[in-house]
């Protein structure tokens, strides 16, 4: 479902002297469906660049990042417009939304964007949110007040409305207490029992141990750090 | 007479207007833009007209005017004496004897017949000017007919009053095509403007003539839901009797009396010569005799 | 898929200086494109280009028609582009009395596009209106209110109306949400997308407020000096700019 070969990146600074930064050499890995890999690496090797190159979010310089039929790094911007809405899901570290609107819409939005009539989207929502153990009465409220960890299980909430056939998981269970962990890894092991490829980053090396089907090191990717 | 040439204006000035008159007739509700030149009376006092009609006279005309429905109020008399004056023609009260009529604000109610030529003074020809301050813009939506904005207008009159509370210088659309407005003559005139006369209209200071040619289909604009009504005082004529025609309201005393008259004075008189009475018309001072 | 807009080396110069230079891009059904850049940057040219307040000197700007299907709006007649103006284009002013008849009520401003093709009856078309004015949560009693007893953002909101009513497929907006204090921004941005969604409209968008385009829209061009110096999705020029301007402009921005 997610096939990555000679994936190479540089950032370069152009209001800092034009400074080359080399961050990704000829990264390949592969996600079958109903497959969960998980990236490692120290801190600065180069896991969420990586997930963001999947997503489309940074810019691949070099190789193929193929997602479905699509190859997000030659994709036209629409193309993977499209793609994000049907076919790849993104549970990032931060939650980005309007403020003022409610909860409940923020995580029937990825549903209601692909034409899911309203009713059926928020029953949806309502559902993932009382598995998250997101207190009704919070529900009608925008997420931006909420607590760190209430933010981060409304953000999981929304990447796990739709079904999509792949998903990219940046830390689900970080600041997560016991309960609402499990619920996340539940939901994770549900996805990956309907088929779906998710690649992801884990710091909880039992979550880690959980639910991936293998590891990556992306140190072999690493600029300088590579053997 | 010597001292002018007929009817005050010089020959070519006639010339240029009869020119424009010709071409606003072939264009029906069309502006059609002339050099209109100063006249011996003041902006607002039917310049104009006066120049529409002395471009039209002839010697053998009949002239008759009317402000307000009225023959002896002071402009009509200044102006009526104003071509006796400089055109020495006939000038007459009696609508069906008048071969060309200038009015202020009515049309009479006799229906004009194919021999005659009613003559409006125009204030503002420009029914859109209220709407669209620019002059570049309301002709470019003459040009296109977009017309949507006058609506808005008779919309904002029903959302404030309940109804179209237009009722002068109502805008209708000629031969299905220029919006035109037919000068301040109350809306009840409206229906009139469908006619076997040649209806010509002079705006002196916005210098525009405008024409209706005979026949000419005339549509008062309105909704669906709100019908245009050709609306009057719900009276008869206090004098003559009349249920029909258009009525002025005459407050008589300090007591909260009135009256209404028909506005219409030679229909009026021409009623009660042939005997009609109104409710007041016995202690009338023409009919005390 | 035809794309809605198509522009092709769109070029304005003022005189010796540029306004925009050989702007080209195409933009498809539900799209929106958002256009950043400092002041005199070009995009305000750009986009009075594209809905046909400035004439262009050159370049093409193709429109989806429903009728004929693409046309070079440069080449159409002025009575078909002021049409396509009141009918399938939209345009939504920074300064709502630029886009608004102050003297006009709320409901006779959101009608008078409806009046201008053709609707004729009073009933339906206060309906609509009052519709249009609870959808962007301007409430029914203040249908016969001017836009003068209204606050800022309630004029936004009533222009927005005003402008959607006819079901346009192409809005233009230049800084709609420039002027607004920040509680009233939010609103109206959740606003548009929710429309842009509904109505699967697409827009074009000129702002300097990078947190509003990353939320409205979906695709960025970034223009410095009348030319486009990068374009792409929204996030990815946000996140990871390419051109030294947009690292400068995204480095700017001050954290709230």
């Amino acid at each position: 479902m997610i096939e990555i070969s000679n994936l190479s990146k540089n950032f370069v600074l152009h209001n800092q002297g034009g400074a080359v930064i080399p961050v990704m050499r000829d990264a390949a890995l592969s996600v079958a469906p109903g497959e969960c890999v998980g990236l490692i690496g120290a801190s600065g090797a180069g896991k969420s660049t990586l997930m963001r190159m999947v997503y489309g979010n940074y810019l691949a310089d070099r190789g193929v990042i193929r997602v479905g039929d699509v190859d997000v790094a030659q994709a036209a911007p629409r193309e993977v417009l499209a793609l994000r809405r049907a076919t790849l899901g993104y549970v990032s570290q931060f939650l980005r939304v309007v403020p003022r609107v409610p909860t409940l819409d923020v995580v029937a939005e990825p549903l209601l964007a692909l034409g899911v009539a309203r009713e059926e989207a928020l029953g949806r929502a309502r559902d993932l949110l009382g598995r998250l153990n997101i207190p009704e009465r919070l529900w009608p409220l925008s997420p931006t007040t909420f607590s760190g960890g209430e933010q981060q299980r409304v953000n999981i909430a929304r990447g796990f409305a739709h079904g999509y056939p792949a998903l990219l998981l940046d830390e689900p269970t970080a600041s997560l207490d016991a309960a609402n962990r499990e619920v996340v890894l539940t939901l994770i092991e549900e996805a990956k029992a309907r088929g779906a490829a998710i690649l992801g980053i884990f710091h909880d090396e039992a979550a880690r141990a959980r639910v991936c089907t293998r590891v990556v090191d992306v140190t072999r990717f690493t600029p300088g750090l590579a053997a | 007479m010597s001292d002018y040439n007929f009817a005050y204006l010089d020959e070519q000035t006639k010339r240029m207007i009869r020119r424009a008159i010709l071409k606003a007739l072939a264009v029906p509700g069309y502006q059609v833009p002339f050099a209109s030149r100063e006249m011996p009376m003041p902006y607002g006092w039917g310049t104009g007209g006066v120049q529409v009609s002395a471009a039209c006279l002839v010697p053998e005309d009949r002239l008759k005017v009317i402000d307000q429905g009225a023959d002896d109020t002071t402009n009509a008399v200044s102006i009526r004496r104003f071509f006796e004056k400089t055109a020495g023609v006939a000038t007459t009260g009696r609508t069906s004897e008048a071969t060309l009529i200038q009015t202020r604000h009515r049309i009479p109610e006799e229906p004009l017949t194919r021999d005659q030529i009613l003559v409006y003074q125009v204030p503002i020809p420009e029914p859109l000017r209220f709407l669209e301050p620019r002059e570049t813009e309301t002709r470019k939506m003459h040009a296109l007919e977009e017309y949507g904005l006058v609506h808005v207008k008779l919309y904002e009159d029903i959302a404030r009053h309940g109804q179209i509370a237009t009722s002068y210088a109502y805008p209708v659309k000629v031969e299905g095509r220029y919006v035109m407005d037919p000068s301040p003559i109350p809306k009840f005139d409206n229906p009139k403007l469908e006619s076997e006369a040649i209806q010509l209209f002079g705006a002196g200071r916005e210098q525009r003539i405008h024409a209706l040619p005979p026949h000419c289909k005339v549509v008062s604009l309105d909704f669906e839901d709100h019908p245009f009504e050709a609306s009057k005082a719900d009276h008869d004529c206090d004098l003559c009797g009349s249920g029909t025609s258009y009525l002025d309201e005459v407050i008589v005393d300090d007591a909260g009396g009135r009256m209404f008259v028909c506005s219409d004075t030679d229909y009026c008189e021409t009623r009660r010569g042939a005997g009609h009475r109104g409710r007041l018309a016995a202690t009338g001072q023409e009919d005390a005799a | 898929m035809t794309p809605l807009l198509q522009v092709k080396g769109l070029t304005k110069r003022y005189g010796a200086r540029i306004g925009c230079a050989d702007v080209s891009f195409d933009l498809y059904p539900g799209e929106v494109m958002g256009i950043v850049g400092e002041s005199g940057s070009g995009k305000s040219t750009l986009l009075n280009c594209l809905a046909g307040h400035l004439e262009a000197d050159s370049g093409h700007v193709m429109f989806d028609t429903r009728a004929e299907g693409l046309r070079d709006v440069r080449a159409m007649s002025e009575p078909e582009r002021r049409m396509l103006a009141r009918t399938d284009w939209a345009f939504v002013h920074q300064n709502p009395r630029d886009g608004l008849r102050m003297g006009v009520s709320a409901g006779g401003n959101v009608g008078e596009r409806l009046m201008a093709v053709g609707a004729r009856h009073y009933g339906d078309i206060r309906a609509q209106a009052q519709d249009w004015l609870g959808r962007v949560e301007i409430a029914a009693d203040r249908i016969d209110d001017r836009p003068t007893a209204f606050s800022g953002g309630m004029q936004q909101r009533l222009q927005i109306a005003r402008n959607l009513v006819t079901g346009p497929r192409l809005v233009f907006m230049d800084e709609p949400t420039g002027g607004l204090d920040v509680s009233v921004q939010a609103r109206l941005l959740d606003l548009l997308r929710g429309l842009v969604r509904e109505m699967g409209l697409s827009a074009v968008i000129v702002t300097h407020d990078l947190a509003v385009v990353r939320l409205l829209a979906h695709r960025l061009m970034v223009m410095k000096s009348g030319h486009v110096v990068e374009a792409g999705l929204t996030d990815q020029v946000l996140d990871d700019p390419q051109h030294g301007y947009t690292q400068l402009l995204v480095s700017s921005v001050l954290q709230a």
